[in-house]
């Protein structure tokens, strides 16, 4: 992330709880204009939270929230420059389009032809200009979504924050909101801030990622470094597929796993250190036994459209998923293989500064 | 298909009969009382009379007026307490505080306010000894109005409450959200989200207040004069049947003026 720009807004040791439980612990973290970043993790870790603490709908038990450099925790939420698409919508049902859209320019007192251009120009943002007079219960799911974007948009927020807005619409739809907010955000070239728990919708929507779980921030990076260098357990296990094997780093760039070593990029380790290895099934590839750096055996495979999984077991009993474009056949015995690249190494209990400290030590930035 | 209608009309025959019993039968003797006179002629002297003469007008604007004051001073009371209710954590607790009292019998509720409100009753000794001096409490407008907006209290906030308790609140965080301040959310969104239910309130109690009779005597020291306290006077008293059903019928024709206009425009959802 580039560091000069002042961060639209900043965490600092921030923390909330609710009836002794910990909802968000002690999170710090910047975030910078103009970008779309999405808050990723299973429900309860937290990641709602912070957006009700960005929108002020909830205040903080301890720590500051800074936007645009000053402290905004006693701010109320109608007085923020942020504005929220709801999961459900929420919009009014006893107003027209118009009147939705129209809601918050409206209590800014603009003037009225004012009003009619801005709610003209966010219902053609989301395409549906003809819709200005219809009632909310006309709508479809995604019609009312646009109107929800629409309306949000219309106050000219700073920031936007959208609370799982894609979760109600089906599969296809959901893949065009998907590409259609993220023109919407090059478009304004204001900051959103996405929640999900689909980790796809993460990866293929943001330009930055905070993987939350358990009221803390476990990683954050762009999708790539994510997808690439998962700092643990969790995160190997919540975004992609992810074979996940205990192992030993003998010494730097060599890894031993089911009773083998093998050379790997991994270094910055104690000798002998024992590790996780992350291994993605689209990664490993099939081929005769005599080639394989294993040796497996096919359990299960299924079609997938555009790949097979397959399931294959080691001789340990170690299972092994594994994303193939060309069939086998269950029962089989196939080598498997996979470069020293495709091989992870993750450390236990290391924060995610040690981890970009020790990749900074031997990649020499 | 046909026995389904034929099942239908089956399981409608209690209801039907009891209408017939005991709404259009009587409705219809009240009609047929009001058109005649006591030789039992056809005449529409009794409207005529009703219409012209001094006391039943005066009467009947009285009972349009009190019935007004008790709906709106029972709204202004239930709207915010039903808001304040639908955020409480232990809502059904409160909700079941005001919804007992409905169940123990109107009459014994009023007796019970001429036992507080006497002259040696439980608020004058208070007074007494606070060194205020007694007061005539009982018998008065105030005291009228006071006991009728407790009695029917529950009918304005059930549902409203109901209404508001529907709103989706997520609804109330993007009007917020959106920059609204409290008076905005409650003026463009709570007001015209719980309409029906303020419409409901208002019928269940400015209906009831337009016949208020036996409150006009035990706490009114008939002071207060309604049309219900009329009906009551012509039927027992003065056994002028004719013109109590005259009343009724009016009072009937009121009530339904009043259903009109306070009728569900268009589910909204």
């Amino acid at each position: 992330m580039d560091k000069k720009v002042l961060p639209v807004i900043e965490f600092k040791n921030v923390g909330l709880s609710f009836d002794n439980n910990q909802i968000l612990k002690n999170i710090s973290f910047e975030i910078a204009t103009g970008q779309f970043y999405t808050l990723l993790g299973p429900s309860g870790s937290g990641k709602s939270t912070i957006l009700n603490l960005i929108s002020g709908q909830l205040s903080a038990d301890a720590g500051e929230i800074l936007f645009d450099g000053k402290v905004i925790n006693n701010i109320p939420a109608e007085n923020r420059r942020v504005n929220t698409v709801f999961q459900n919508y929420a919009l009014f049902p006893n107003m027209t389009v118009f009147d939705n859209v129209a809601f918050g320019p409206k209590l800014k007192k603009m003037p009225k032809d004012k009003i009619k251009a801005k709610v003209r120009e966010m219902l053609a943002l989301v395409k549906l200009e003809a819709f200005e007079n219809r009632a909310i219960q006309e709508l479809s799911g995604g019609q009312k979504q646009r109107v929800a974007i629409a309306r949000a948009l219309a106050n000219e927020p700073e920031v936007l924050l959208l609370d799982e807005p894609l979760s109600a619409l089906d599969y296809k739809l959901r893949k065009q909101m998907q590409s259609e907010l993220r023109a919407i955000q090059k478009r304004l070239g204001i900051t959103f801030i996405f929640v999900t728990h689909d980790q796809e919708e993460a990866l293929a929507m943001s330009d930055w990622i905070f993987i939350m779980n358990d009221g803390k921030i476990q990683q954050n990076g762009t999708p790539v470094d994510i997808y690439d260098e998962p700092i643990n357990h969790f995160v190997a296990d919540f975004i992609g597929e992810s074979n996940i094997i205990n192992g030993v780093m003998k010494q730097d760039y060599l890894v031993n796993f089911v009773g083998k070593d093998f050379e790997n990029l991994d270094a910055g380790m104690q000798l002998n250190e024992p590790v996780e290895v992350v291994l993605r099934p689209e990664d490993l590839d099939l081929v005769p036994v005599d080639q394989g750096k294993l040796i497996v055996t096919i359990a299960d495979q299924s079609f997938r459209g555009d790949f097979y999984e397959i399931t294959a077991i080691d001789d340990d009993g170690n299972e092994w998923k594994v994303q193939a474009t060309n069939p086998s056949s269950v029962g089989a015995r196939v080598g498997l293989d996979f470069g020293p690249e495709d091989i992870h190494v993750m450390r236990f209990n290391e924060s995610e500064d040690d981890f970009d400290a020790r990749i900074e030590s031997y990649e020499g930035e | 298909m046909k026995n389904n209608i034929r099942a239908k009309a089956f399981f409608a025959i209690p209801y039907i009969s009891w209408l017939a019993v005991f709404v259009i039968v009587p409705i219809g003797l009240l009609i047929y009382q009001s058109l005649t006179n006591a030789q039992g002629h056809f005449t529409l002297a009794n409207f005529h009379e009703f219409i012209t003469s001094s006391v039943y007008l005066p009467m009947a604007f009285n009972s349009v007026f009190y019935a007004l004051i008790i709906t709106t001073i029972t709204f202004i009371i239930s709207f915010p307490a039903a808001y304040v209710l639908s955020r409480l954590k232990h809502r059904q607790l409160w909700l079941m505080l005001i919804i007992l009292p409905t169940w123990i019998n109107v009459l014994l509720k009023t007796y019970a306010f001429l036992g507080l409100l006497s002259k040696s009753g439980l608020i004058n000794q208070l007074l007494l000894t606070l060194g205020f001096g007694t007061h005539n409490l009982l018998f008065n407008h105030v005291s009228f109005i006071f006991v009728a907006v407790y009695l029917e209290l529950p009918f304005m906030l059930l549902p409203i409450y109901n209404s508001i308790n529907e709103i989706d609140t997520d609804i109330l965080k993007a009007s917020r959200d959106l920059g609204a301040k409290p008076i905005n959310t409650l003026r463009q969104l709570v007001l015209p989200l719980s309409i029906n239910g303020i419409k409901s309130g208002i019928q269940a109690v400015f209906i009831p207040s337009l016949s208020l009779f036996m409150l006009t005597t035990l706490i009114g020291g008939n002071k207060v004069m309604t049309l219900g306290s009329a009906i009551e006077l012509h039927f027992i008293v003065t056994q002028n049947w004719h013109m109590g059903s005259t009343i009724a019928i009016i009072l009937i024709l009121a009530m339904a003026v009043t259903m009109y206009f306070t009728r569900e425009r268009g589910k909204q959802k």
